[in-house]
């Protein structure tokens, strides 16, 4: 289906693996709300990239096994994940022209998306946040989406990766 | 480059099956355990992963270990040896009691106390979620290891293990908004059942009506009437006793004795039949 030859494909899979490590690296309980989702922004900005050689069924798969990782229900993030996805292989050439500010709104929607199906299914589990405290890593993710923007474009134009 | 002709099925109805499957997926392992040995098995894959984000802290323990002076290393071990001389002599006191107790239970016909077997482990992860309290512990199912084993630290009950892998083990804190548990007023016996509130440093007594003896500053152990926890040890203490008119019950809310989020080495506890069968000695 690609025609143009992959090249430095595995260095996506080395970001992802940097961004599951963040996501349970241990920060404090008291300020657990303030972690950036550092998965869902890589899902943005790698379809945003190069949405026609993403595979939604590997994001899946990434889905579950942060799922493992966290010890929440199994498919939380997946279907989360599977919504972002989606929302940016609609959105990717609108995404691609906008400012890097402007961007920044359009991943504190996506994140939010995200961060309101995972609290949907903790809410079947009796455990929901019981404000919208659960937007907050949405805020955190928007503010240093600039950062991981410029390091991912970085990452991406001295590796080639295509 | 976006291909003229697209094949296979368009991304939307890939999405949407995947997700039909991730909400599948969601709702058995919420509402069945069909998933929990798939759960164990991968979680032994995804076990390494906490060691190496650990790697950063055991490395400053380390470094914090070794680069200590001698003076301080004597001084702490002139204060080890005070502690466990207090200890010691409490411990004199403790096998007279323990043989009084004995026989006191003979005289009443009643059962006799099994002496509980522990294993020391020590935390290696926390759970990411703001939402749920777990911990990850580094003994699973190689060291014997099992489903609803209760976790202490060197102050109280800390949790349950709620999932066990090859060699590590997923523990859910008394402090989850879905774990209760039995416990009675050590002062004089009334039982209730203690419910997490999502909060580390809160617990709160449910149906407690509002005539019943409990005050500020009751300890809370535990009762063992679930069968899950061994009876005795140490919960919480209780902090406010509020008695509104309007409601039913009186709201009463207590502290956790255990240090949920200090505690790094705990103790996982072989009570009952567990620490009779298994005869291997716990580790140092």
């Amino acid at each position: 289906m690609n025609m143009v030859k992959s090249h430095n494909r595995y260095m996506i899979l080395v970001t992802f693996f940097v961004a599951l490590v963040l996501a349970i690296y241990p920060i404090g309980s008291t300020n657990g709300w303030l972690r950036p989702e550092f998965v869902p922004m890589l899902v943005i900005y790698w379809v945003m990239v190069m949405p026609q050689q993403s595979s939604i069924f590997s994001l899946w798969c990434l889905g579950c096994a942060q799922d493992l990782l966290e010890g929440v229900a199994l498919g939380q993030h997946a279907m989360a994940l599977m919504i972002v996805a989606y929302v940016c292989l609609l959105s990717y050439q609108r995404m691609r022209n906008y400012t890097l500010w402007h961007q920044t709104f359009f991943v504190f929607v996506i994140v939010g998306l995200h961060q309101l199906v995972d609290n949907w299914v903790h809410s079947l589990q009796g455990n929901a946040a019981d404000s919208l405290v659960f937007l907050l890593p949405a805020f955190t993710s928007a503010l240093i989406w600039p950062l991981v923007w410029l390091v991912l474009e970085r990452i991406r134009v001295s590796y080639r990766i295509g | 480059m976006k291909p003229l002709f697209s094949q296979g099925p368009s991304a939307a109805s890939r999405v949407m099956s995947l997700g039909a499957v991730a909400l599948i997926l969601i709702l058995l392992s919420i509402y069945t355990n069909l998933l929990d040995p798939v759960r164990a098995r991968l979680s032994t894959l995804t076990a390494p992963l906490y060691s190496l984000v650990n790697a950063p802290g055991e490395a400053l323990s380390w470094t914090q270990d070794s680069l200590r002076s001698r003076e301080q290393l004597q001084q702490e071990n002139a204060s080890y040896k005070a502690e466990l001389l207090i200890h010691k002599r409490k411990l004199q006191q403790m096998a007279s009691l323990a043989a009084e107790n004995v026989r006191l239970r003979q005289l009443l016909n009643s059962a006799e106390m099994v002496k509980d077997r522990v294993l020391v482990a020590e935390l290696v992860g926390i759970s990411p979620d703001p939402l749920t309290h777990r911990v990850i512990v580094n003994k699973g199912r190689q060291h014997g290891v099992y489903l609803g084993q209760p976790l202490l630290d060197a102050h109280g009950l800390m949790g349950q293990v709620v999932e066990v892998s090859d060699n590590t083990s997923q523990v859910l804190l008394i402090t989850d908004a879905t774990h209760a548990l039995p416990v009675q007023v050590n002062r004089n016996g009334v039982r209730a059942v203690a419910e997490g509130t999502g909060d580390l440093y809160q617990l709160q007594l449910r149906h407690l009506a509002n005539t019943v003896d409990v005050r500020e500053g009751d300890a809370l152990v535990s009762s063992g009437l679930g069968q899950r926890f061994p009876v005795g040890y140490p919960v919480a203490e209780v902090v406010s006793v509020t008695h509104d008119p309007g409601k039913p019950f009186a709201r009463v809310v207590a502290r956790p004795q255990a240090q949920l989020n200090r505690s790094r080495h705990v103790l996982l506890v072989f009570s009952g039949a567990r620490a009779e069968t298994t005869v291997e000695d716990p580790a140092p």
